[in-house]
């Protein structure tokens, strides 16, 4: 870097710092809804995809912004999918040594992110024309954009939907009507419709906070 | 009457604009309105004005609303004494009483709910307070069975309002009925509360039913293939089921009603009830089972079928536009409706699915019936031409 600028500049704290509101991946861009809907239905799978895909986004815009000035641009695709897949492997086999149940919960979402448009989408939009630091302060804020709008909706989809936080019963057992009290878990929230109206929820908020962002 | 006049009056100059509570303004207008007709008229375009407005015509549907609520009442203390066993000793007016007991509150929440948020809506969104939940807040509480816990019909009435209608824009803007988005919501969220047999009949303190009575639907029954219904019970309403949806009598005057003012659409009635006899005689010819062999014609007075065709489907709102879209609307209702719950033991109910599907099929079939009239046309023209 010929102007050495600082590692923390104000440019590059905004990579980190817009993607989780002005341009989340989610809420504004509308980018890997699938994987959002599939996973949340309880908290702890919803953290594990966040940080699964913060790995493999951060570390795939460093490679791709490394090599960016030897891909051939024809080919440019397939060579950011390779590195993509190479990296979801490494993050599956991981998963599966350390968190084997929450990996199996997961499933086939963990390969799916090969194909989560959020990771293509940087790739293309800023790794390729991008010095490989601003591109890793790239990955990890469009990844936390995408993972905290994944643990809000797990919050609330596994606290009404099982009564339960992080596998942790939270309503009192003797609350449910089965044991004589009233309360009962909503079914609707394990479903995924439940999960897009809680997204819902979440960019309906953002947009009447931030009235930039409706489209006209 | 003229007391009332005077306090909307007094109190107009304090929510005008720029006053100290115009924040209310939607509120008194909503309240002026519900009391009297407008004296206001137009300065442009149409002079004709209708005192029939939005208030009245819902004012109807509710009035509509009636015979089927106080059959309903009457029913659950029907079920409820006869459930016990003391039927012989409970006067007509014990059964009556003890189902206004049970319903009451059924219906405060629903309206309260459901109006608080349309105020709320209002008074954010600056416009008029919407008249469209008069009757959603009448349905909503028709539609569940008696034993749905309050704060249940509380959130799915909340849903309702919400996602049914207010995020589409409010009244006259929404894609389903918004009671049956109500319905919907609790028979998914809570299946358990939704089905069997022990949540339609008010039946606390029963240690066994007595003779000739159950807490299963005839349509439950029917599932299971005993078919043998005793039909003027049925007809009257005197089965158990949701609140409003039993007594085909009644309903049938509320349809009466409906349609002498000319508020509710003959057109999708009649082909609702079309296409569930359609469906019916299709499957009395290719009966495999009990169910399917069951007459055709038992299936417009058990459950919910009736109360769907004459309140859900004709939802103004809601339901094609077009008077061909409206044929083919009704007739795929009560196709669908009897399909659905015939041959798919999972919901044995299939009106509320079936009109929220057709609902959302509703603008295409306009839109085909609209480009087909435009196609006609258009060739008219060209062959005289």
């Amino acid at each position: 870097m010929s102007d050495r600028e600082p590692l923390f500049s104000k440019k590059n704290l905004k990579l980190l710092s817009d993607p989780l509101n002005s341009s989340n991946p989610i809420t504004v861009q509308v980018l890997g809804i699938c994987s959002a809907l599939a996973v949340t239905a309880q908290l702890k799978p919803s953290v594990v995809m966040s940080l699964s895909v913060m790995a493999v986004l951060a570390f795939a815009n460093v490679i791709i912004s490394l090599l960016r000035n030897t891909i051939p641009n024809r080919i440019r695709i397939i060579v950011q999918l390779v590195i993509i897949a190479a990296l979801v492997i490494l993050v599956d086999q991981v998963l599966k040594a350390f968190v084997y149940d929450v990996s199996k919960q997961l499933s086939v979402f963990v390969g799916l992110i090969i194909t989560n448009c959020i990771i293509m989408g940087r790739l293309e939009a800023f790794a390729l024309g991008n010095k490989p630091w601003p591109a890793f302060l790239d990955g990890l804020g469009n990844a936390a954009g995408y993972g905290w709008i994944l643990v809000v909706v797990g919050f609330a989809r596994e606290l009404f939907g099982s009564g339960s936080v992080w596998g942790y019963k939270i309503i009192p057992a003797s609350w449910y009507i089965e044991n004589g009290g009233f309360y009962a878990n909503n079914g609707m929230m394990i479903l995924p419709p439940m999960a897009l109206i809680t997204v819902g929820i979440i960019i309906w908020v953002q947009r009447s906070r931030n009235r930039k962002l409706i489209e006209e | 009457m003229k007391a009332l006049r005077n306090f909307f009056e007094k109190t107009k100059p304090h929510v005008q604009k720029g006053a100290k509570y115009h924040w209310l303004h939607s509120t008194h207008d909503a309240f002026f309105t519900l009391a009297f007709v407008q004296k206001h008229t137009s300065k442009s375009g149409t002079h004709v004005h209708d005192y029939i407005d939005l208030k009245r015509t819902m004012g109807i549907v509710v009035l509509a609303l009636v015979p089927a609520l106080l059959m309903g009442m009457y029913n659950i203390g029907y079920q409820h004494f006869g459930a016990l066993g003391q039927l012989e000793t409970a006067a007509f007016f014990d059964l009556f009483l003890f189902g206004l007991w049970k319903v009451l509150p059924v219906i405060i929440v629903s309206y309260g709910v459901g109006l608080g948020i349309e105020f709320i809506f209002a008074q954010f969104r600056g416009h008029e307070v919407n008249e469209g939940f008069l009757v959603s807040g009448m349905l909503i509480p028709l539609i569940m069975p008696i034993n749905t816990p309050l704060w249940m019909i509380g959130i799915a009435t909340a849903f309702a309002v919400i996602f049914g209608k207010e995020v589409f824009g409010g009244t006259g803007m929404n894609i389903w009925n918004p009671a049956l988005v109500a319905r919907a919501f609790v028979f998914f969220a809570y299946p358990a509360q939704m089905s069997g047999d022990s949540v339609w009949i008010s039946a606390s303190g029963v240690e066994k039913m007595a003779d000739g009575f159950t807490g299963a639907t005839p349509m439950a029954e029917a599932v299971l293939g005993n078919t043998d219904l005793n039909v003027w019970n049925a007809f009257i309403g005197l089965i158990p089921g949701s609140i409003g949806e039993t007594s085909t009598l009644a309903i049938l005057i509320g349809a009466a009603i409906l349609i002498i003012t000319g508020i509710g659409n003959w057109k999708i009635m009649l082909s609702t009830v079309l296409g569930g006899l359609f469906m019916g005689i299709l499957l009395n010819i290719f009966a495999v089972n009990a169910y399917m062999a069951m007459p055709f014609w038992e299936h417009l007075i058990i459950g919910g079928f009736a109360f769907g065709a004459v309140f859900m489907a004709t939802d103004p709102v809601t339901a094609a536009q077009t008077d061909r879209g409206k044929w083919i609307y009704g007739f795929l209702i009560g196709v669908l409706a009897i399909l659905i719950r015939v041959v798919n033991p999972a919901y044995p109910e299939g009106m509320m699915l079936a009109i929220l599907l057709m609902n959302t099929f509703a603008p295409l079939i306009d839109h085909y019936v609209v480009q087909g009239n435009i196609k006609r046309r258009l060739k008219r023209v060209q062959q005289s031409a």
